[in-house]
């Protein structure tokens, strides 16, 4: 398979198997909370995105109503929105791969695509890790629905902390710069304080809004005029000519 | 019945929100200034999410096994291990930790 040796693929297809398997949790907690199999499979193919799914049956198991329910997970599918406008711009996907692009953009394949450093790669990554991720999380999602608790916490297997290193992983390689450092470091301390503050998803809204104006205002350095700032020897103009 | 309705609405609306973003033309990002915005988004966009999987349970700070998932990651990828064994290094973490007694 010539595709394996793409790394893009390599890292899509861990991200996919990572969160795939988290669709054991959401399938048997859907069922817990009362959804018939046919309702936990629809959310799954239709919604297709963990925060907000979780958000959506934990409101409908505490006898919230429909629309809060609603609202809850379309407030935590917010950052989806910004993910698509990002990954427009990115892989100018056409026809109806648009169509299929946004049902696929989620967390992991956003993340994926755009860790990668060249374009073909980005492509790869993002599809790899979207269709993957679709075709496990719905595949386990039935698998935990039809097992209810039987499998047990996929939390104690470390699946949770899979998905940790994942992100980290995917982060580490953009942090070379000082000046993405200093955007990471502020976005980080943005999430924690916003946490406890704001309904789950909206902090990463908040850290979004705060990296794009920094992003904005502060202007680093392109790599090729880093490195001529780091270059050694004499500055030109100081002796050159006449 | 009436469950099956909020259903395929929030599954509409989940995919309209996502459909939105790229219904946004891309010559409006094209200018280098938009770029670097780009850039600083996904730096910002891929820390929330790795802080949000590490330390938060709903709208909760809760320190628990997946801060031994993220040093685990963390030196993993110091020593410049590949991808997959940065994502099992996190796991094995978080298991052993659970199975030290950590929550």
């Amino acid at each position: 398979m010539e595709l394996l040796a793409s790394p893009a693929v390599r890292v899509g297809l861990s991200v996919a198997v990572a969160t795939g398997l988290y669709g054991i949790s959401f399938g048997a907690l859907s069922a817990a909370s009362g959804l018939s199999l046919a309702q936990t499979a629809a959310l799954s193919l239709l919604m297709f995105s963990g925060g907000s799914q979780f958000a959506f049956i934990g409101v409908v198991a505490g006898g919230g109503s429909g629309l809060s329910a609603l609202s809850a997970a379309a407030l935590l599918g917010l950052r989806n929105g910004v993910y698509g406008m990002q990954l427009n711009f990115l892989l100018r996907p056409r026809g109806w791969r648009k169509a299929a692009a946004a049902q696929l953009t989620i967390d992991e394949s956003v993340a994926t695509a755009t860790a990668q450093s060249e374009l073909p790669e980005a492509k790869r990554g993002f599809w790899t890790a979207g269709i993957g991720v679709f075709v496990l999380w719905n595949v386990f999602t039935l698998v935990g629905a039809l097992l209810g608790g039987a499998v047990g916490d996929p939390r104690q297997w470390g699946l949770d902390g899979a998905a940790v290193a994942a992100f980290l992983g995917l982060l580490w390689p953009r942090l070379r710069s000082r000046e993405a450092g200093a955007i990471a470091v502020a976005c980080a301390v943005v999430t924690v304080v916003a946490v406890p503050l704001a309904p789950p998803g909206v902090p990463i809204l908040c850290a979004a809004v705060v990296a794009a104006v920094l992003g904005l205002r502060r202007m680093p350095p392109r790599p090729a005029e880093a490195a001529a700032d780091r270059r050694p020897g004499p500055q030109p103009g100081r002796d050159g000519g006449a | 019945m009436v469950l099956w309705f909020w259903i395929l609405a929030a599954g509409i609306v989940s995919f309209a929100t996502k459909l939105a973003g790229y219904l946004v033309p891309a010559r409006i990002l094209g200018n280098p200034r938009m770029l670097r915005a780009a850039g600083a988004l996904t730096v910002g966009l891929l820390t929330s999410l790795t802080v949000v999987t590490t330390v938060s349970s709903g709208s909760a700070l809760v320190p628990d096994a997946r801060l031994a998932a993220a040093a685990a990651a963390a030196v993993a990828l110091w020593l410049r291990a590949p991808f997959l064994v940065v994502v099992a290094a996190g796991a094995l973490a978080a298991a052993a930790a659970r199975l030290a007694g950590l929550p």
